[in-house]
């Protein structure tokens, strides 16, 4: 059996490699809409730090002997923790400026990180190994999947899902939505709102840490990996529709297949179809796919 | 008398351009990627190395002081044709050495015909500087993608590798390197079963990977570098294509070995100009580097140094920086130093021995960075493209 003349078999291992990589865009995406929806600021230092959770856990393992099953939670709590001081040294000084002082002053932060990286360890990269529980590959008839994507996939959606389901569906997360709708009312009922929007930073930050830190064995731990990515990851912003949670997530995945079936029938193209769909969805639903009408 | 002091201010500024000329300081120029992908293969450690040739040469030729001075071109052929065209017309630039990428590289050979300057390409890799692109002026000076094809393609294929699936990073350089191996691989009695090529900087390669795989080719060809090269290779043996097809890079410096640990790369083969181990000459030279950047330099910071050393050699025998002169007297000169010993052919090939390494198992491998073990020294008539299948018509004369 063929689909588009590529056999069934490789098909189904193509859109498999697709929710890989979709994975990815889905947590880093998820992190954008959480602190643009939260606190109005676009996030473009979101690839550095994601650069940065990488280079925390390859830096972890090579100078503190601390394995990757640590690093997976102290990679992105250091990571969360330089957003907490980003946000309160800088962040909470332009909230009541354009948007774009954010852009900016964020974009000039990731160009400051991705420079002293560069300059204390080249460009070449750094290899980190798969853990050794997730080493090996399984066959699934129809392709052979190392375990570490596998790994890679359901941590992932399992973050996703669980962010989504705290903001949206808890006690904590009304607060949250709240807090971005009228401030001062939400403080007046007593509640920190200040110290909620220093942490969701942190979380958003956490959350890119953490997407860097399930690359790491996967790609060359590298100061560039940051600045590769992000562009497309923004593109999945704004065509899920800025500050959607679940609008993020699901156009992460999709995208990731689209992506990777690109690579199949036109690999040329394969790193501007994010692009062109960007494109075609803000001509048709300008606020994105599931973004609200202004 | 206001009109008297114009006219003699503006004839002692015309006279100050004449003799500036002459006797100001003799420029060379260094157009690289400073900060992206191949970095750390060239880079700002190549500038220094091109400052330490003038510095070692005296700081001075022909009693002018040498000043070197350098840019980052990002990758961008536009950004280093106009840096280029910059520095000639308002600097009066003698010399320019163009580092890694190609598509940078034949922007600039054009800049360099047309201003008449000679031109050092270092860096870059596509054949077509010295062949199809060739001008009078470019010199074409430590590798090309036909020596890379015909030393590593060529050895892979007598050891039994007859069908060939490329992997190609899409642009000048990539298409250059699958297009001349695949002519190895045909004249040595094999044949290519396929090629998927992908954007520069890819993200992610087991899709490409898999691809090549369901190919059923014996040997999967990386027409690819740096970045891209290490993130296929690392996939590669992720995925165990590895175990069902041998996996070669076609263009790999040692800076990508180190990157990947001999843990990946044992066992590769590839071909190169120089190793910094390879004698004595190269390891003085090796430990200098050393000293200042904690790493060996790759063959291309050593080709870096060298070209400009000769390139003042050149000056100082013909008496002067006029292009033309320079050029003569650089093609006719014996090259004989701790990077290469050769020839600058009429197209502006610079002949010379290429060799074939073999990266060694952590085992073997004693000091640090030693990486490399020599499997064959190619002479560079055999390695570069002959006079016979070259297009260039500076050749045919």
């Amino acid at each position: 059996m063929e689909i588009f003349g590529i056999p069934l078999q490789a098909f189904l291992g193509q859109l498999l490699l697709g929710l890989v990589n979709g994975a990815f865009y889905a947590l880093l995406s998820l992190g954008l809409a959480v602190i643009f929806g939260l606190l109005g600021i676009v996030n473009f230092a979101h690839g550095a730090l994601y650069m940065l959770g990488a280079f925390a856990a390859w830096i972890m393992l090579d100078q503190f002997g601390i394995n990757y099953w640590f690093a997976l939670v102290l990679a992105p709590l250091t990571v969360g923790l330089l957003g907490v001081v980003i946000e309160r040294l800088f962040l909470k000084r332009l909230y009541k400026l354009d948007p774009l002082y954010g852009l900016l002053l964020t974009f000039g932060l990731a160009l400051i990180a991705e420079g002293i990286f560069r300059e204390l360890y080249g460009v070449s990269g750094q290899s980190y190994n798969v853990p050794e529980l997730l080493s090996g590959a399984t066959n699934l008839g129809f392709m052979v999947l190392p375990n570490y994507r596998a790994w890679v996939v359901a941590v992932s959606l399992a973050v996703c899902l669980g962010t989504w389901y705290l903001i949206e569906r808890t006690r904590l997360g009304a607060y949250l939505r709240a807090g971005t709708e009228n401030a001062a009312l939400v403080q007046a009922f007593g509640i920190n709102v200040p110290l909620m929007v220093t942490l969701t930073y942190g979380a958003g930050a956490a959350l890119a840490g953490l997407a860097g830190v399930l690359a790491a064995p996967i790609i060359q731990v590298n100061p560039l990996m940051g600045s590769n990515l992000i562009i497309v990851v923004f593109a999945v912003v704004v065509i899920g529709g800025m500050g959607s949670i679940m609008g993020s997530i699901l156009t992460g995945l999709g995208l990731g297949i689209i992506e990777g079936l690109t690579r199949v029938f036109y690999p040329e193209a394969s790193s501007i179809v994010v692009f062109v769909i960007m494109v075609i969805v803000l001509m048709i639903r300008p606020a994105g796919l599931f973004g609200k009408e202004a | 008398m206001k009109l008297k002091a114009l006219v003699t201010a503006l004839a002692l500024g015309f006279g100050a351009g004449a003799f500036a000329q002459n006797t100001g300081p003799v420029k060379i120029g260094f157009i690289t990627d400073m900060s992206s992908v191949y970095a750390d293969l060239d880079g700002p450690a190549g500038g220094e190395m091109v400052k330490w040739a003038a510095q070692d040469f005296g700081g001075k030729v022909l009693n002018r002081p040498i000043e070197v001075v350098t840019a980052d071109h990002q990758n961008k052929a536009d950004v280093a044709s106009s840096k280029a065209r910059e520095w000639i017309d308002k600097d009066g630039l003698s010399m320019l050495i163009g580092g890694t990428n190609s598509g940078t590289s034949l922007a600039m050979a054009k800049v360099a015909e047309e201003k008449k300057r000679p031109f050092f390409s270092i860096g870059a890799g596509s054949a077509r500087l010295t062949n199809e692109a060739c001008s009078p002026y470019t010199v074409h000076y430590a590798y090309d993608t036909v020596a890379l094809a015909k030393v590593a393609g060529t050895a892979l294929v007598k050891a039994g590798n007859k069908n060939w699936f490329f992997l190609t990073a899409d642009y000048a350089f990539g298409h250059s390197l699958e297009a001349d191996a695949s002519t190895v691989v045909k004249a040595n009695g094999g044949s290519v079963v396929g090629a998927v090529r992908h954007p520069l900087n890819a993200s992610d390669f087991s899709s490409f990977l898999l691809q090549a795989q369901s190919s059923k080719a014996q040997i999967l060809g990386l027409a690819n570098a740096g970045g891209d090269f290490t993130n296929a290779m690392k996939a590669a043996k992720e995925f165990g294509i590895t175990k069902t097809m041998k996996v070669t890079g076609l263009l790999v410096f040692i800076t990508d070995v180190h990157s990947l640990g001999l843990a990946n790369a044992e066992g590769l083969q590839l071909a190169d100009s120089w190793y910094w181990n390879q004698d004595e000459p190269s390891r003085t030279f090796a430990k200098r580097f050393f000293a200042k950047y904690k790493r060996m330099p790759s063959s291309v910071q050593a080709a870096d140094y060298s070209a400009a050393t000769n390139y003042l050699k050149a000056v100082q025998t013909a008496g002067t920086t006029d292009a033309d002169k320079v050029m003569t007297v650089l093609k006719g000169m014996k090259i004989d130093d701790f990077y290469n010993k050769g020839q600058i052919r009429a197209d502006g090939r610079m002949i010379h021995d290429m060799y074939l390494f073999q990266v060694k198992s952590s085992k073997d491998s004693i000091t640090p960075w030693d990486y490399y073990k020599t499997v064959a020294k190619v002479p560079g008539e055999q390695a570069f493209t002959t006079p016979a299948e070259s297009k260039c018509a500076l050749l045919k004369k």
